[in-house]
């Protein structure tokens, strides 16, 4: 703790990559891994949790619309169960992905550069398991498309004043826009992947996916401004996709959903748990693939430096929660506030507190964000705070509202578990296909930042090339 | 004038600066038909090789204004003229609560314009290029920087143009078959 500012572990002192990486070293380091004909057995022991994780997704689904939304948990008054809950905690978790390949990228943070390939896919995995709650929630979700304007015989269009279609394109364009991000930026690495691959047919569909990347001069010039407005879009536009979800409860009338703090708070909520997750997954990445090279504690003590802020960010939420359910005077506010504290679902309040205020203040010592497993833990520790979070504004809003006659209680049912566990399986079966078949961490960007070999004698500062 | 017909002469380097000096260079001494391969952005080297417009930004400023005008008036649309629904009398042009719907359809088409500009200005998808024979442009994704000066530019010429290029430090010169 008392470790002087400069020189301890992962501090700024310390260079993104670790020195003696060439252009050559790099690329082939990261690209052995998708490469290489053995596929490490840690790999398929944890694709095999995953997929059979899968499965259960696979029977949850398949119950559901097979007997229909009556073998979940949801009742009148409690209509948003499970499915609300995990979609937001899924779309959450993406944030964190968007902010790290756009809003980092536009601040300059080139530490951003080893983690962002990998954030980005995590957040397209996790906005894919996001869009299939509230799918699953309308009951029957054949009839998805009904939520887009299109001219139909119905002759009616979707009630745009209303924030769940706002949300339809809130979401559509973030999962939209998060692909084609993720696309843009692999593609120079699809033609290392073509130019590097010994097998006819890895040259052949690496090579398909690369569209004929050659590394032009004047190529280079539009990507980088394609990659640069992309970021200047993705920007407002994450911020817009939480703010839109959490217009879903704020516009509504329900105590403890119907107010104002609800957009920022649930931004920051959402960088915070996709900051959580994004260590969840690097830390045993990083350790399986031996890559503490590109990925240091320098980049694991700032995430974890991020955490930290939005955490603080996300207990001042709590805190004004707390004070406006008091302020307004309200009494179906002040009975809200007090049944989630003290009601039947007072301790998974308290957990929530525990796990998304109390442990993540021990990220202030630089001792704790020193020790890798501990941080790792940390991070399991508000990941399952966050899903708490969303439980507690769901579940205690809406079974006691205003009539005790109208009153009720939520429990969720297997069918319900297993869709959420299944979800936790098509996320992870997602990201281990994707380490395999595609670079996890983006070798061109990873080529910026290492010196170059000869460089020129009078070049002024700046002139080398920047990744950013 | 050699035999057979060449796309261009292709030189190699080491380090992006040597590249950046050898096209600022080629550019001073009358080349214009060049491009240079790289296998990561190299800041300055397009300007070095005489490229300066770019389109791509007033295409994507386009697209976003379409986009917002598309997002409303299709709200306005099904809202106002073809679906008027009289809520309490409120007014049929809500338009703030209109606004969300724009904001995305903004985002949405100024960022498919700008990848799709971004390919379709590059030529992409292109799946055959001449520069891909050239046996050691496989490095140009990997660690190598290259110079090609095409057979196409009037001042090319394949002897001179190769000593060129020798006399810019290139670790070696080689013809790139069309």
């Amino acid at each position: 703790m008392a470790t002087h500012p400069e020189t301890g572990p992962g501090m700024p002192s310390t260079p993104i990559v670790t020195p003696g990486y060439t252009y050559a070293s790099v690329t082939d380091k990261i690209s052995v891994i998708v490469l290489s004909g053995t596929t490490p057995l840690s790999w398929f022991a944890g694709f095999l949790i995953a997929f059979g994780l899968l499965q259960a997704l696979l029977l949850g689904i398949g119950w559901t619309v097979v007997f229909g939304l009556g073998t979940w948990g949801i009742n009148i008054p409690v209509g948003w169960g499970f499915a609300i809950v995990n979609f937001v905690w899924w779309i959450g978790i993406g944030h964190a992905g968007t902010l790290i390949s756009a809003i980092l990228l536009l601040l300059r943070q080139q530490w951003r550069t080893s983690i962002n390939r990998f954030a980005e896919a995590m957040t397209l995995f996790a906005v894919s398991c996001a869009g299939l709650f509230p799918l699953l929630h309308m009951g029957r979700p054949w009839f998805g498309y009904w939520m887009f304007p299109y001219p139909s015989t119905m002759a009616i269009w979707p009630q745009t004043r209303s924030p769940l279609v706002w949300d339809v394109f809130a979401v559509s364009t973030y999962a939209t826009v998060s692909l084609l991000f993720w696309y843009v930026g692999l593609i120079p690495d699809l033609a290392t992947l073509r130019d590097r691959a010994k097998a006819r047919a890895l040259k052949i569909g690496y090579g398909m996916l690369a569209l004929g990347w050659r590394g032009s001069a004047q190529h280079w010039h539009r990507y980088e401004t394609a990659y640069l407005l992309l970021a200047g879009l993705a920007t407002p536009l994450v911020l817009s996709v939480h703010t839109v979800v959490s217009f879903d409860f704020a516009t509504s009338l329900v105590p403890g959903w119907h107010t104002t703090i609800f957009p920022p708070y649930f931004v920051a909520g959402a960088i915070y748990s996709g900051f959580a997750m994004v260590l969840t997954l690097t830390i045993p990445i990083r350790w399986l693939y031996r890559l503490d090279d590109f990925i240091t504690m320098r980049h694991l003590r700032n995430m974890a430096n991020v955490m930290l802020a939005t955490g603080l960010m996300v207990a001042y939420g709590y805190l004004m929660e707390i004070f406006f359910a008091w302020y307004s005077g309200n009494p179906f506010e002040m009975f809200m506030m007090l049944n989630r504290m003290t009601g039947p679902y007072g301790p998974f309040y308290w957990a929530l507190i525990c796990c998304n205020i109390l442990v993540p203040q021990l990220l202030w010592s630089e001792r704790v964000k020193a020790n890798v497993p501990l941080l790792f833990l940390i991070a399991l520790v508000v990941n399952v705070g966050m899903w708490l979070e969303r439980f507690v504004i769901v579940i205690t809003s809406l079974h006691r509202d205003f009539l005790p006659s109208a009153w009720g209680m939520y429990y969720p049912t297997w069918v319900d578990w297993a869709i959420f566990v299944g979800s936790i399986g098509l996320f992870l079966t997602m990201l281990f296909l994707f380490i395999r078949v595609l670079p996890m961490i983006s070798i061109f960007e990873m080529r910026t930042i290492l010196p170059s070999p000869k460089p020129r004698p009078a070049a002024a500062p700046g002139a080398g090339p920047a990744g950013d | 004038m050699s035999t057979a017909p060449v796309y261009g002469l292709l030189a190699e380097f080491d380090a992006p600066e040597e590249l950046v000096a050898a096209g600022e260079r080629a550019y001073a001494d009358g080349y214009r038909r060049l491009d240079a391969y790289t296998p990561f952005p190299v800041h300055g080297l397009a300007e070095a090789i005489g490229f300066r417009t770019n389109r791509l930004p007033l295409l994507v400023l386009i697209a976003g204004i379409v986009g917002a005008g598309a997002g409303f008036f299709s709200q306005y649309y099904a809202a106002v003229i073809d679906y008027p629904l009289n809520v309490g009398g409120r007014p049929l042009n809500s338009w703030p609560a209109f606004i969300p719907i724009t904001f995305e359809v903004t985002i949405l088409a100024a960022a498919a314009t700008a990848v799709l500009g971004m390919l379709a200005l590059n030529g992409l998808p292109q799946p055959y290029h001449p520069v891909f024979n050239a046996p050691r442009f496989a490095l140009a994704t990997r660690d190598r920087f290259f110079l090609c000066i095409e057979a196409t530019d009037p001042r090319f010429d394949s002897e001179a143009t190769r000593k060129f290029l020798e006399g810019l430090g290139a670790k070696e010169v080689t013809d790139v078959e069309p």
